[in-house]
């Protein structure tokens, strides 16, 4: 794949997701004011924003784990609103978290399986042994392969390294062949060999999916997403494209410090 | 691999066959009896071994269930003449299924603590009503004046015809048990007791497995009630008090949570231990305590647990790879790991 095709998103234009006047109290406190945001399809969009600007709050508002005081939230012009997580999980939405989320006394395929059942009726078998689903198996082999992991596949999860760890995470969010895929961090705490291998994983996949990456490592942010969401006090203070973020000065004062 | 499968056909083919044998080998009576409580108590340990172990819901209102199990045999032969073995499981089985649809919507509106307390408080309430409707339950004093009932090849009059009749029922619940934790829905079961939000941003509706867990427990648990008040020839409103809730939560945590086959050697070593205890001293109940408090401390995965740890120690120290000893993660040992 060229840079070129990296950088053209999309070809519709279509909105994967649009928040419109999102707002998250608790108490006093405005974690979100007035947040709109529309991330087109195949789009590769960040979020950064100094501690406290509220980023992962806005997540778990995409995600369903947090009701907004006020706003709005479709996806692919369908409100979900009031969905809990996974009715959104099963209209296309699928998020890692900021710490890997894994089953850990689970093998790798088992994870991988529980990802590629749970949109399947097979989910409420309860008299079939698993091992009668071979195709599930067989499945979660190949998506290791791609990244080079089936060796490890009866492995305990817990037995991985942590940049392992989070890719089989991230497979496990792609497995479902999301429309959507939220990553929280996707780089935060791993060494910078396995932060590289988690760039280039993200960066390779393919365009049908739209990801919406919060980060604080701006590097993995400039490598991976073609634009920028700025947020500061709960509050979006500019979006850019990732070419356009350097000059923009509102967001070298709050932010970059001027450091770029 | 294949040689450790083989091995635990053939544990299982030689523990079947002295079952099998057991009233035939000249025992006193009183064994024969002793292990036929086990058989039963084993069903509804098991059951609750589903919540606890594998769902991760510490429930206090298995007694409940069974209980309700044991009352509707009672009640139906007393009241209305239902005297058709199949037909009072059923009913038994139905109406503690609704029974836990009730109770379940009400309780998983909590987790953790609140859930505890609610079941406890469930519980409760169906021992006040076995206590106090005295027109319908006999308070106090339970019910009698209702006899075994033959059932199909087992003559169930004769002790070692009840004896067979609830090793069979052991051996179907396992089997069933077995089949749901190895199957896709007993994977999801353990995923929503490990990590919760992950299953739910994977699409599972936490809740809903939960809920299902719950009524599937409740309804082996009314099976085990059953052949309790058959057993018995007797219901009385001790069978769904707190002291059975509690007994059957040390058979899982004495034998292994998680694990099936712990749960059921909890219970034979809870029912053995009480009645040789209860002929020594009338304070046996501290002394089954005690017992508790040193699993508790030093095998606090029950019996099972402790014996898979030492099994995995060995076998890694023969192997000494790591890959190898992670591969088998079968419904004994679920969690796949020797350590938690």
């Amino acid at each position: 794949m060229t840079v070129a095709a990296l950088h053209d998103p999309d070809s519709t234009g279509e909105t994967c997701l649009q928040l419109t006047g999102i707002s998250k109290r608790f108490g006093n406190l405005h974690v979100l004011d007035d947040v709109a945001l529309s991330v087109r399809h195949g789009e590769r969009r960040g979020i950064i924003g100094p501690n406290g600007a509220g980023k992962t709050t806005l997540f778990n508002v995409i995600a369903g784990e947090l009701a907004p005081t006020s706003g709005k939230v479709h996806l692919y012009g369908r409100e979900i609103t009031r969905l809990p997580p996974h009715s959104r999980a099963r209209l296309g939405l699928a998020r890692t978290f900021q710490t890997t989320t894994l089953l850990p006394g689970l093998t790798v395929v088992e994870n991988l399986v529980l990802s590629l059942q749970a949109l399947t009726p097979t989910r409420f078998q309860c008299f079939v042994p698993r091992t009668r689903y071979r195709a599930f198996r067989e499945e979660a082999l190949r998506l290791l392969g791609q990244v080079q992991l089936d060796h490890c596949a009866d492995w305990l999860v817990r037995a991985l390294g942590h940049g392992e760890q989070r890719q089989v995470e991230i497979l496990m969010a792609l497995a479902q062949r999301p429309k959507l895929l939220l990553l929280d961090e996707p780089t935060a705490g791993l060494s910078a060999a396995d932060a590289v291998l988690v760039t280039d994983m993200l960066r390779a996949y393919h365009r049908d999916v739209a990801m919406v990456l919060i980060e604080h490592d701006l590097s993995v942010v400039f490598n991976v997403v073609e634009r920028i969401t700025v947020l500061h006090y709960g509050r979006v203070v500019a979006e850019e494209s990732v070419e356009g973020i350097h000059d923009n000065p509102v967001v070298q004062e709050i932010y970059l410090g001027g450091k770029l | 691999m294949i040689s450790r499968s083989w091995r635990n056909i053939a544990i299982i083919g030689v523990l079947l066959v002295l079952a099998i044998a057991v009233p035939r080998l000249g025992l006193p009576a009183f064994y024969v009896s002793l292990l036929t409580q086990t058989w039963i108590y084993g069903i509804l340990a098991m059951s609750l071994d589903l919540l606890v172990g594998f769902t991760g819901l510490v429930s206090f209102m298995q007694a409940a269930f069974f209980g309700i199990g044991a009352y509707v045999v009672a009640i139906g032969a007393t009241r209305y003449h239902f005297v058709d073995f199949w037909l009072t499981l059923v009913v038994a089985v139905l109406v503690a299924g609704i029974a836990a649809a009730a109770f379940g919507a009400l309780a998983l509106r909590a987790e953790d603590a609140g859930f505890i307390i609610i079941t406890l408080a469930l519980n409760e309430i169906v021992w006040g009503l076995a206590y106090q409707w005295v027109s319908m339950s006999g308070g106090d004093n339970g019910i009698t004046g209702f006899l075994r009932v033959n059932v199909g090849p087992f003559h169930t009059t004769d002790n070692s015809g009840f004896y067979y009749l609830s090793l069979t029922a052991l051996i179907i619940c396992l089997t069933l048990l077995v089949l749901m934790v190895r199957s896709p829905f007993g994977l999801v079961l353990v995923g929503a007791r490990e990590r919760p939000r992950r299953m739910a941003a994977l699409g599972y509706n936490v809740w809903l497995f939960r809920y299902l867990a719950l009524v599937i427990a409740a309804m082996f648990a009314a099976v085990a009630g059953v052949l309790f008040a058959y057993y018995n020839e007797f219901v009385g409103p001790g069978s769904l008090s707190l002291d059975t809730t509690v007994q059957v939560l040390i058979m899982v945590i004495l034998g292994g949570t998680g694990t099936l086959i712990g749960p059921l050697l909890g219970a034979g070593i809870l029912v053995f231990l009480s009645n040789a205890l209860s002929d020594i001293t009338q304070r046996w109940v501290l002394i089954l305590g005690a017992v508790y408090v040193v699993t508790v401390m030093y095998a606090p995965d029950g019996i099972v647990g402790l014996i898979n740890r030492l099994a995995a120690r060995a076998r890694s120290r023969r192997e000494l790879s790591l890959a190898a000893s992670a591969a088998p993660a079968g419904a004994f040992n679920p969690r796949g790991g020797p350590e938690r």
